[in-house]
């Protein structure tokens, strides 16, 4: 079994750091390795994700992708950060400048804090509070406030009406989103991340214990998600033919960077909610009755679990986005309204129906 | 300690976005033009302000998202205690999923949801 609580590692740490100094100072240290642990996976993670966008797009079209810088076109990504980086950042003359450059800081902040509160191993965990997905959908609905901010202050009609469809947008399937995760927690009973991947680990994944409601609670999930993310047949904020960018026409060079880096972590912690909640975060694959094949998936670490299942579920709203057209505003509000908020109530009742008497595995 | 890191997460988003702002502006390079500053509008000036009145439909769905997003955060407490109070819970909690429906088909009822 390879059974690895991650705990050891940090108490260790901080039993090594407050031997040698004063408790404020060990606290103040830990702190700034965690935010330098943020920052290294968010930008690890940034990069992996564009690239993988980029060849599976390419896949879908029959194409071959970046393949001209470094091997396989692996450094693109690269050159494209350094680009950004040493592009101006223009400043234009009638944006409400305050607000304008206050924008990114939203953006990014909702979409990092909310990337701590992924579970990536047993006690891997920066923010484990024990209402966890009540927080998360709290800060991540601070990221739609940034976008509208940015749409308002850029004083453009193309940004203002991109922001405004996105504010809609996102409001309305954060409905869906809210119900989904309100299903799963009646059948976890709690809302702590790692007690939900703990349970899960004990008694088999979620989307298995919940059967038919869980289900279609995964696949309301994925639908909503991706709207979410303002990705796939719901990019209607920035749809380039008729909005040239939508909320972020007037940003320039890194600015334009940070809601392009927002945009696919938003993506990827949508991902990782999704395999944290329903597909079992980092525990194994479990089939009762196959004890070797049990021992030989316990040998992989939770780690490379819960990744893996994350760029699972990302290549499925890869597959969605590349494979559908766009939908129109009214297509969208009324495919929320009218289909999945009905449906997701239906859901949970139907699962309160199966926790009530006893049906779940 | 979970506070102690929330407020580590937040100070970082807010730091990396500061260092890497002021970063990019230190190796930029930078030019002026009076028509560079001009708001992005396919070549020709703007006409008017872009700060107006808005269609009300963004409005009407706003309020009907408030509504039901408070309602669902009632719902949350009870979604955690489900197992533990069994059919009892689903039926008292299904009056209030009652009047929630309630609201959503007077909307649609009225044409609410429907995007003119």
């Amino acid at each position: 079994m390879f059974d690895f609580d991650f705990k050891i590692v940090t108490e260790w740490l901080h039993a090594l750091l407050t031997g040698v100094m004063p408790e404020w100072a060990a606290i103040l240290t830990e702190s700034i390795l965690v935010a330098l642990a943020i920052i290294t996976l968010y930008a690890v993670f940034a990069i992996v994700l564009i690239y993988m966008e980029r060849k599976v797009c390419a896949a879908f079209q029959c194409r071959l992708g970046p393949m001209r810088v470094g091997p396989w076109g692996t450094l693109q990504v690269f050159g494209d950060v350094f680009k950004m980086l040493t592009k101006e950042i223009i400043n234009l003359r009638k944006t409400d400048m305050f607000l304008h450059n206050l924008a990114p800081f939203l953006v990014v902040t909702a979409s990092m804090t909310t990337f701590a509160c992924l579970p990536w191993n047993k006690g891997a965990q920066i923010i484990d509070f024990n209402v966890g997905i009540f927080f998360f959908l709290a800060i991540s609905s601070l990221g739609v406030v940034g976008i509208l901010l940015a749409g308002w202050s850029s004083n453009n009609k193309y940004s203002l009406i991109g922001a405004m469809r996105s504010g809609a947008q996102i409001i309305s399937y954060e409905l869906s989103i809210g119900m989904t995760m309100l299903t799963m927690i009646c059948l976890t009973g709690t809302m702590s991340f790692s007690e939900i991947c703990a349970q899960q680990a004990a008694e088999g994944w979620n989307i298995f214990r919940g059967h038919i409601p869980a289900v279609i609670a995964f696949v309301i999930y994925l639908i909503a998600g991706n709207a979410e993310c303002n990705r796939g047949p719901f990019d209607l904020p920035e749809c380039e033919s008729e909005l040239t960018a939508g909320y972020h026409t007037e940003y320039s060079g890194m600015h334009f960077g940070y809601y392009y880096l927002a945009e696919y972590l938003n993506l990827f912690i949508c991902a990782g909610m999704a395999s944290t909640i329903f597909l079992g975060g980092w525990a194994p694959l479990v089939i009762p009755g196959l004890e070797g094949f049990n021992e030989v998936m316990a040998c992989i670490p939770g780690a490379v679990w819960f990744v893996g299942k994350t760029f699972f579920v990302v290549f499925l709203l890869m597959w969605l986005r590349w494979t559908f057209p766009r939908l129109r505003i009214d297509q969208i509000l009324s495919l929320e309204w009218k289909y999945l908020v009905p449906l997701s109530m239906i859901n949970l009742v139907l699962m309160a129906l199966v926790i009530a008497y006893g049906l779940h595995f | 300690m979970n506070f102690t890191l929330f407020v580590t997460a937040l100070l970082t988003g807010i730091a990396f976005v500061a260092v890497v702002t002021i970063l990019a502006k230190l190796i930029s390079p930078r030019s002026f033009n009076a028509q560079k500053e001009e708001a992005y509008e396919c070549g020709v000036p703007t006409r008017g302000r872009s700060w107006m009145q808005f269609r009300v439909g963004y409005y009407l769905f706003a309020i009907l998202f408030l509504m039901f997003d408070v309602e669902t955060m009632f719902l949350f407490p009870w979604a955690v205690v489900m197992q533990t109070l069994g059919p009892a819970g689903l039926f008292s909690v299904l009056f209030f999923l009652f009047i929630l429906v309630l609201g959503l088909a007077y909307a649609w009822r009225k044409g609410a949801l429907k995007w003119q």
